[in-house]
């Protein structure tokens, strides 16, 4: 008979383990948990809780009563201008990200193949991971006065229509850096891999056959486009437009370096914790673009967004 | 269906990539203008000068060392607990699965300000002091869900009978993790662990609320946008700021690109 080792320490703790696979989930769990469950959590309950606290009109300091004095104010005139403000250019930003990015992924899925596929999703995601201040710092040299944009224009002669479009209310200002054109441009630009890369996996799932069918059904190329591509592609397309949006929402480093000065709420929440002192205030502020980021994913589920993540 | 792309859609592709990509393009070429007061546009005249003068600086290097050093933990921290995460969530099935998941992406799902105030104000309330841990447990916190998706799309390619065969020839569980499973996790690892650093390197927008009066190089590239002192120097940094973050994102490319599609967000 074979002699069987008294098992060793290791060997039990092993042996426990994989008799009870609820014992190693939990083992692996807790500390992932712990962290993310408590510093993280924790600390968003707690911004949670400032947002219905006040300043002490005297001494400035955090007062710890219930009161929602906070939401009132965000009720006022200038405040909802703020939140209307962005939202509106997060959807701009959304949908200009769609107009230019679905060419980008349609192409990469249907036509690009070995190595110039290749070539392209490095393309797309090189921009998207490398650093977002100095591609902000980019548009800066692009957009000045005397930068490569409005050169661009003198040479082609076609100074007077910058000219004319900086002239336009609302959107212009007397160079590009400083209008609300350029905040849009360089949001567009910043945010635009994040449209391209889900837009082009859900492609990528749509059946060649698919395609074929509805070519020999007798639908022209533009209608398969529209019948048969753009509806199977919608699931990649709202999760793309989960970034564009809730990026736009919550950047406040954007509007600031390009942009009039008008303030986005990303900037409000953070001069106010920062500036003013007004801890309650900033957290019931950013409580604004978390509520409109919940519905807008409360309606991309509804559309499917999830399953193209 | 055709199999060439007609021109319009072949030229607004293109159009699309060129447009992501001439603005890196003119950083570098900016880096060797020879203007230092404005950003004009075409140089007037070229100069390696001030590779030499940023190479000088002494804030600059500072700055690098303290982002490199706070990736690096952040980089750890992120790596254990994202593989943790994974190995709980890749096949098990249990209640509050969803919940945990959603945990793990709600801080890059969320705006950065929220997690950034969220942090800053318990910082505060706790009465804890800025210091280079209050930036790396920022860091680490959005970190975790990239080495996550890796590790977990990974595990989710592994056939669970690798295991199991394993077990039968008489490996024990840590001789199978050791043997078995982390060699098959390894590249999807280092993948994951190389984009959390890159994102580490590059954050700006928590690291403001948590990093007190310290400055790490996102920070001092954020001071030289919004006042421009140096701006030959900060074009400079910027050059060295695509060249250090594009080996690590190619890297960690190479080493999924076999397992596709996991290197997304």
């Amino acid at each position: 008979m074979l002699a069987v080792p008294a098992p060793g320490p290791l060997r039990r703790v092993s042996d426990l383990l994989y008799g009870r696979p609820a014992a190693l989930l939990a083992l692996l769990l807790v500390p992932p948990l712990l962290w993310l469950g408590v510093i993280y959590l924790g600390s968003l309950l707690a911004l949670l809780a400032n947002a219905f606290f006040g300043l002490d009109d005297f001494t400035g300091q955090v007062r710890r009563e219930f009161t929602l004095a906070n939401f009132v104010e965000l009720l006022a005139p200038a405040n909802v201008d703020v939140a209307v403000r962005t939202v509106t250019m997060a959807v701009l930003v959304t949908l200009a990200c769609v107009v230019l990015g679905f060419p980008v992924a349609y192409y990469m899925a249907r036509y690009a193949r070995g190595p110039a596929k290749a070539l392209l999703y490095i393309a797309v995601m090189l921009p998207l991971w490398s650093s977002y201040l100095v591609r902000l710092y980019a548009w800066k040299l692009l957009l000045a006065k005397e930068g490569a944009i409005s050169w661009l224009f003198a040479e082609l002669h076609l100074g007077w229509l910058l000219e004319s479009v900086l002239a336009l209310p609302v959107v212009g200002a007397n160079s590009l850096s400083f209008s609300r054109l350029g905040t849009f441009i360089v949001f567009v630009y910043m945010w635009l891999p994040f449209m391209i890369l889900p837009i082009q996996a859900s492609i990528e799932r749509i059946p060649a056959s698919l395609l074929e069918a509805s070519g020999d059904l007798g639908a022209a190329a533009g209608t398969t486009l529209r019948r048969v591509i753009l509806p199977l592609a919608m699931p990649g397309i709202a999760a793309g437009s989960i970034f564009t949006f809730s990026l736009t929402l919550g950047d406040y480093i954007i509007p600031q370096v390009i942009g009039d000065s008008t303030l986005f709420i990303g900037q409000v929440v953070y001069r106010q914790q920062g500036v003013a002192g007004n801890l309650p205030f900033a957290a019931a502020f950013s409580l604004v673009p978390i509520a409109v980021i919940a519905a807008y994913l409360w309606l991309a589920k509804r559309l499917g967004a999830f399953d193209a993540l | 269906m055709r199999n060439e792309a007609s021109w319009g859609l072949r030229l607004a592709a293109w159009a699309g990539i060129l447009f992501l990509h001439v603005p890196l393009a003119l950083i570098v070429l900016y880096a060797f203008s020879a203007e230092d007061k404005s950003y004009v546009f075409p140089p007037p005249a070229l100069t390696t000068h001030w590779f030499a003068a940023a190479w000088a600086r002494d804030d600059v290097w500072q700055a690098i060392g303290l982002s490199l050093r706070v990736a690096a933990w952040a980089t750890a921290i992120a790596v254990v607990l994202g593989t943790l995460a994974a190995g709980a969530l890749a096949r098990a099935q249990f209640f509050g699965r969803e919940a945990v998941n959603l945990l793990l992406i709600l801080p890059i799902a969320l705006p950065g300000v929220v997690t950034g105030i969220a942090l800053r104000s318990a910082y505060h309330t706790m009465e804890i002091p800025f210091s280079f841990w209050t930036i790396v447990i920022g860091h680490a916190t959005f970190c975790v869900v990239v080495v996550f998706n890796n590790a977990v799309a990974r595990l989710r390619r592994t056939s669970p009978s690798l295991i199991e065969a394993s077990m039968d020839l008489g490996a024990d569980s840590f001789q199978t993790l050791r043997h078995v499973i982390l060699p098959q996790l390894g590249s999807a690892l280092l993948a994951g662990g190389l984009l959390a650093f890159a994102l580490s390197f590059d954050e700006v927008i928590v690291t403001t609320f948590t990093a007190g009066q310290q400055t790490t190089l996102p920070i001092w590239m954020l001071q030289e946008l919004i006042r421009p002192r140096q701006r030959p120097v900060t074009n400079v940094v910027a050059v060295v700021i695509i060249g250090l973050t594009f080996v690590p994102i190619l890297a960690a490319y190479m080493l999924t690109r076999a397992d596709e599609g996991s290197a997304q967000r």
